[in-house]
């Protein structure tokens, strides 16, 4: 291997991270913006060139300071981190790409430069944790990427983001200090932070009961981070109030990384060592997760604001992803890993959609959306494709990691019985709800158009529709092309595997 | 005796703390809050943290004080609303410290030398320390070198939360905000008129920066370090400004510098761990920075908590300043 | 002695709770930050508690002195960067707080979701 190739673990983090502070100087208009695009895209290309090493059967090693795991802090880049961090870095891209018009609509000239350096730093953090092979280097990194999404969250003009992203704040602060307070449990039982060293060094422990309550404030605090039922209550209003290119940005990618380190370590560090934990886990998660489609499907189905909609459709979805986790089964958890690739996809279109919307529409509720169709077609077809991905048509992204996880229940039994039926149940809602933004879009009379519209253009801005587009359509690739996406997750999920007894 | 001033202490640690939570005069609560920093600061000193009471001291009673202080300026010192559903939120708090005191059953006898979390890790630290980087502060030594990364992480974390307070607070405000006190012209400003705090504030400020200078530079021989330095320098200039007032500070230290400080620190740290990289090791690799790899380490442990330190001065004093300016017009 | 040990993880979770009853049940969100203030500094006081050595010292060699029993480092090294943490995000949540209240003119949770309301 080349030189810098050797480096790129930590190139992935330290690239936007450095970054960051050069972008608070760029006082010219639209620079900012321009630099963090463009550091941007090379953490995606950095991405893409360590899954294809990944794919090549390598897993990435580093320690950093010369200083080798326990001693000091090692990085480790497998087939998970891979896909999650195309996710990322490719979501990042694509929301900074296609956001610019409604970026610039939505912060003020003189804050952007602070806002897009926050932007970076959000990447740089949740690239961290992705990266990260040491329990209290992933709460560092935790913490840098929370406190830059809460700036984020709160840059739009709508004053409602306020509360919201304190809300966001107080829950996200204890979810990371519960985190905080599990690792020092198990440090306090085993002395050591790496996972690697703690997986070893727990066995000789593992019955006692500091372990066991280590277990439950870390699941309890990564929940809170990742939303799962019933800790989700942050999640409608932050997505909602945030400005469009931030939900995007967010929607596809951050709660995701908290269920990394949630799978990491109870696969990793904890189903291994503590005797009928695989059952603890499945119990405690899956009716969870049920709940979690259930709940956030039937929310959505009433709901009128479009982005709160979507928002409460990934409470459902982050429930699809972690019933696939707690099946604990090859077919399962392939196909919640497969899911959080797809999610990212089905559901980045669909807020990529929305901030075309965005655009033409200043009230984002389905009675002004009447009509929409016939002002902006090409968004709304965009907006079909997502939703259709959402639901999991076949042809689609968003069916193959559906399929998995009806086969992966289909092998539980009577249990599976009971979960093809949620999973259908589910699909079903979503067709429910995205049938109503199609029925008003097109089917619904407008009543006249909407106040301040251009008359000259109606559609979205030419970038923001090219990128939407190329969101949409990559539903499709990934759902007739999807070996690379397939792979990862597999060979992921068998890695996780390996770990238990 | 220790064990009597041990349980003293720790009494009074609680008390104080329900007191916080049962006023509802948010500037006594505050006041108090420094108080319980202080005393968990003396906490940790009797248990041997001589580096973490120190930055407890500084940063929990002194900057947090202070940064609570300006946000109550600016909204209100009163607590309005009684606590609604008492009995629920009792009931969820029992049954969270009936688990959490059911984990500390297990756990290790306290100071015992043999327990696991003072094997394998912690004394490869103090064994290694004197022959890999060779300063007497272990904790520096692990807190620049060993886990460096982490405190890279820190930094950002410090300078996240600089750039954020900075956005929030550059909106243009609502149209509840706008406070109507105009200065008429020839005003006190500050502190100018009182003289007992004009004259200690003078004497004090000049020492306040030396030692925070000093913290700085000898973090590897004694407790310090770049966090506290920071807090120090900032307090520092802090107290200038309540003295003398806000513009006379700016005038000091204007806030370009402080960018420059901020920006400059984080990017310090940042290129001292790509030198590893460029001259042949590891990012964070600072043996590489000198032909002797015991004064490489030295050197990089040098300049990252000189990167450190200016970030932290940076970021608190914008932080500040950010507060009292949203006072103004 | 043992008394003293049992006494101190009693304490970190008497403190722990009280700083979460504050975030929990209290509705204006000054005393809210404050409560997490507390409750992160009840953790501090766990993982400094664990790094104590009976007959310790805190771990700074002097050349005279040698032969002594050291305290953990690491612990220290992890609750520096915690408290650093801690108080970006309070500074933070403090920011929020004055934008709120600039906003909406309150501070109190239960009157901001009424002002949402109408």
């Amino acid at each position: 291997m080349t030189a810098p190739e050797l480096h790129l673990p930590v190139l992935q983090v330290v690239v936007p991270m450095l970054i960051a502070p050069l972008i608070v100087l760029l006082r010219p208009q639209g620079l900012a913006w321009a630099a963090t695009t463009a550091a941007s895209l090379l953490s995606f290309a950095i991405a893409i060139q360590l899954t294809t090493g990944v794919l090549g059967g390598h897993t990435y090693q580093y320690a950093l300071g010369g200083w080798e795991a326990p001693f000091g802090i090692a990085l480790e880049v497998n087939s998970l981190s891979a896909l999650l961090l195309l996710v990322l870095t490719g979501a990042s891209t694509a929301a900074l790409l296609a956001g610019k018009a409604s970026l610039d609509r939505q912060i003020e000239a003189h804050r952007q430069p602070l806002f897009f350096s926050a932007w970076l730093l959000a990447l740089a953090g949740l690239a961290g944790i992705l990266v990260a092979a040491d329990a209290f280097n992933i709460f560092v990194f935790m913490e840098i990427s929370s406190l830059a999404s809460y700036v984020l969250v709160a840059g739009g003009p709508d004053r409602r983001a306020l509360p919201a992203v304190f809300k966001y704040l107080i829950m996200g602060t204890i979810g990371a200090t519960f985190y905080l307070i599990g690792v020092g449990l198990i440090y306090m039982m085993t002395g050591t932070l790496s996972l690697a060293d703690m997986e070893i060094r727990i066995h000789e422990v593992a019955e006692q009961r500091p372990i066991l309550v280590a277990a439950g404030f870390i699941t309890v605090g990564l929940a809170l981070k990742a939303a799962v039922f019933p800790l989700h209550v942050w999640l409608p209003n932050a997505y909602t109030y945030a400005p469009h290119a931030v939900t995007v940005f967010l929607a596809a990618c951050a709660t995701k990384v908290s269920l990394f380190v949630l799978l990491k370590f109870d696969f990793v560090v904890f189903q291994h060592n503590l005797l009928g934990h695989d059952v603890q886990f499945a119990a405690f998660l899956m009716p969870l997760a049920v709940l979690a489609i259930l709940v956030g499907s039937a929310v959505a189905m009433f709901e009128s604001n479009v982005k709160r909609l979507f928002a409460y459709s990934s409470v459902a979805q982050i429930g699809y992803i972690l019933l696939g986790a707690s099946m604990v089964s090859y077919l399962g958890l392939s196909g919640g890993l497969l899911h959080i690739f797809n999610h990212a996809l089905s559901k980045g279109t669909l807020f990529l959609a929305v901030m075309c919307l965005s655009m033409q529409y200043a009230n984002l509720q389905l009675e002004h959306l009447a009509g929409a169709a016939r002002r902006m077609p090409w968004t709304m077809a965009a907006l079909v494709v997502g939703g259709l991905s959402l639901i999991g048509v076949p042809g689609t992204a968003g069916f193959v990691s559906k399929w998995y996880l009806l086969t992966a229940a289909l092998e539980q039994g009577a249990l599976g019985m009971f979960l093809i039926a949620v999973i259908v149940l589910g699909s079903l809602m979503a067709v429910v709800y995205i049938w109503r933004i199609i029925e008003a879009a097109w089917f619904t009379a407008p009543a006249e158009a909407p106040p301040g519209a251009q008359q000259m253009r109606t559609e979205a801005p030419t970038l923001m529709l090219v990128v939407t587009w190329l969101a949409a359509l990559s539903n499709i690739w990934f759902g007739l092309v999807t070996h690379v996406p397939r792979e990862l997750a597999t060979t992921a999920a068998a890695n996780l595997l390996r770990h238990l007894p | 005796m220790k064990v009597l001033f041990g349980v003293f202490l720790l009494t009074l640690l609680v008390i104080t703390a329900v007191a916080i939570v049962r006023t509802k005069n948010l500037f006594v609560a505050v006041m108090l809050l420094g108080i319980f920093s202080l005393l968990i600061a003396a906490n940790f000193f009797i248990l041997d943290a001589a580096d973490v009471a120190l930055t407890e001291a500084a940063v929990g009673a002194g900057i947090s004080t202070v940064l609570f202080l300006g946000a109550l300026a600016l909204t209100s010192e009163h607590e309005r609303t009684a606590t609604p559903h008492r009995l629920l939120s009792f009931a969820v708090v029992t049954v969270a410290s009936l688990v959490v005191l059911y984990a500390t059953f297990d756990k290790p006898t306290f100071g015992d030398p043999n327990a696991p979390v003072h094997q394998h890790v912690a004394p490869w630290y103090l064994e290694k320390t004197p022959e890999y980087i060779d300063i007497p502060n272990v904790v520096t030594a692990v807190l620049g070198s060993f886990r460096g990364y982490d405190t890279l992480g820190e930094v950002f974390v410090v300078f996240t939360a600089g750039i954020g307070v900075l956005f929030l607070l550059s909106a243009r405000r609502g149209p509840s905000g706008r406070r109507q006190t105009a200065e008429p012209p020839g005003a006190a400003v500050g502190l100018r008129h009182d003289v007992i705090p004009r004259v200690v504030g003078r004497l004090l400020v000049p020492f306040i920066l030396l030692f925070g200078l000093y913290v700085q530079f000898h973090g590897e021989y004694g407790p310090g370090g770049g966090f506290q330095a920071g807090a120090l320098i900032a307090a520092a200039f802090i107290l200038y400004a309540l003295i003398e007032g806000e513009e006379q500070t700016l005038r000091a230290l204007p806030q370009s510098a402080l960018n420059a400080l901020m920006v400059g620190g984080a990017l310090l740290y940042g290129v001292v761990g790509l030198a590893g990289v460029f001259l042949g090791s590891n990012f964070l690799d600072y043996s590489v920075l000198a032909s002797n790899p015991v004064s490489g380490q030295q050197m990089g442990i040098i300049l990252i908590e000189a990167g450190v330190g200016m970030t932290v001065t940076g970021v608190l004093l914008s932080i500040f300043h950010a507060f009292a300016a949203r006072d103004r017009a | 002695m043992e008394f003293l040990g049992i006494y101190y993880y009693w304490v970190f979770v008497v403190v722990l709770m009280i700083g979460f009853y504050a975030v929990v049940a209290k509705v204006n969100l000054i005393k809210k930050l404050i409560g997490l203030s507390i409750f992160q500094s009840a953790v501090f006081l766990l993982y400094i508690t664990m790094s104590k050595v009976s007959g310790g010292t805190a771990p700074i060699f002097n050349d005279e002195i040698t032969g002594l029993l050291y305290s953990n480092p690491l612990p220290q090294v992890l609750i520096l960067t915690a408290i650093v943490v801690g108080i970006s995000t309070t500074a933070l949540g403090l920011g929020i707080v004055v934008r709120i209240k600039e906003e909406y003119g309150t501070t109190e949770e239960n009157e901001i979701q009424e002002i949402d309301r109408r």
